[in-house]
């Protein structure tokens, strides 16, 4: 499924490269330690996290993720939004909560096995 | 005159919710000069209340006593700032109360004790002190630099409320004057900063546990600041 339907389906909210909305989601995430995003994100993947800061960009720039979603409206830094613009990183922004958010994503067949 | 200094600079105290209540002025002092330590650091989570009690028992006992905080960031990354003058760490102190929402619940992660230098219990601090402040790294490092304090990222090779568990690795740019390792003899890893060990101590048991050795002129946080650069003669050297 495209970034783009997932977004009109979801309500989401788009921060950040507007123009990349057309990449294929193959899988998703939901973490809040980058850490652990690191280690076991994949190619492709939705991130559903609620940490804002820049560091974000970077972990799914580094890992090819398809695209953040940030939950319970939190906005990214202005940092944030910067650095996205750069790396083309797409940043959406949901007001549910994260619980509910990975529920609708399966619902719509974005599931974290492969 | 150079002098060999060991120190753990980063203790709890009884005013921190987790900490031992064992954790009192004149026990924390007894314990680091039973154990040979020249110099300590107070950095209770998100408050200082405790400070002035060890510093005056340490005063008492000879044994130096650097203020500090172990602030909490909206990453929920753990930041120590240190500080030379009361009157800084004072400052900083209201920057965090300012930006530190929520009421401590004893029952759920403990009290939250303020004692005096003979460890009387002079009063409970109700904020809570467990929790995040609403600053960014960035912001807190900042906090801790106009105050001339030293900004220390606490147990990076820890996963949990540490920078690097919590954001990846640490962002581009900031101003860092060392990272703390929780265990020196398993570095896995060069970090581009200069690396300190300390106890994080909860219990009196556990000061001293972990300890750096600087090489210094005096004890004060500026000489600290000389020896993690590596200025003038000074040095820093794990355990």
């Amino acid at each position: 499924m495209k970034l783009s339907e997932l977004i009109q389906n979801l309500n989401l909210s788009v921060r950040s490269a507007q123009e990349n909305l057309e990449r294929e989601v193959t899988g998703g995430y939901a973490s809040d330690l980058l850490s652990d995003v690191l280690a076991n994100s994949r190619e492709g993947d939705l991130w559903i996290t609620l940490q804002v800061h820049q560091n974000i960009v970077a972990v799914a720039s580094m890992k090819d993720l398809a695209g953040i979603i940030l939950v319970n409206g939190r906005e990214p830094e202005q940092e944030t939004i910067e650095k996205a613009e750069t790396e083309d990183i797409a940043i959406m922004v949901s007001e549910l909560s994260a619980f509910e958010l990975v529920g609708r994503l399966y619902g719509l067949g974005v599931t974290g096995m492969r | 005159m150079m002098r060999k200094v060991r120190a753990d600079l980063h203790l709890h105290t009884c005013l921190s919710p987790c900490a031992d209540d064992q954790m009192q002025a004149t026990a924390i002092v007894k314990q680091a000069k039973r154990i040979g330590l020249d110099m300590i650091g107070i950095c209770d989570h998100n408050s200082a209340e405790n400070v002035a009690a060890v510093a005056k028992a340490g005063l008492r006992e000879g044994l130096s006593v650097i203020g500090g905080m172990e602030i909490t960031s909206r990453e929920e990354a753990h930041i120590l700032g240190l500080f030379e003058s009361e009157h800084d760490l004072m400052q900083m102190q209201e920057v965090v109360y300012e930006n530190l929402p929520g009421e401590n619940s004893e029952e759920a992660f403990g009290p939250q004790t303020v004692i005096d230098e003979w460890d009387r219990v002079v009063g409970a601090n109700q904020r809570l002190l467990i929790g995040a402040t609403t600053l960014t790294v960035e912001q807190v490092v900042e906090a801790i630099h106009e105050r001339s304090g030293l900004a220390i990222a606490s147990h990076v090779d820890r996963e949990r409320f540490s920078l690097i568990g919590q954001l990846g690795f640490i962002p581009k740019g900031l101003s860092l004057d060392a990272l703390e390792v929780s265990r020196p003899s398993a570095m896995q890893q060069e970090y581009d900063y200069p690396v300190v060990t300390s106890s994080d101590a909860h219990f009196l048991e556990d000061i001293g546990i972990n300890c750096t050795t600087f090489t210094l002129e005096a004890l004060s946080v500026s000489e600290i600041r000389k020896a993690l650069r590596h200025e003038m003669g000074r040095s820093v050297a794990l355990n």
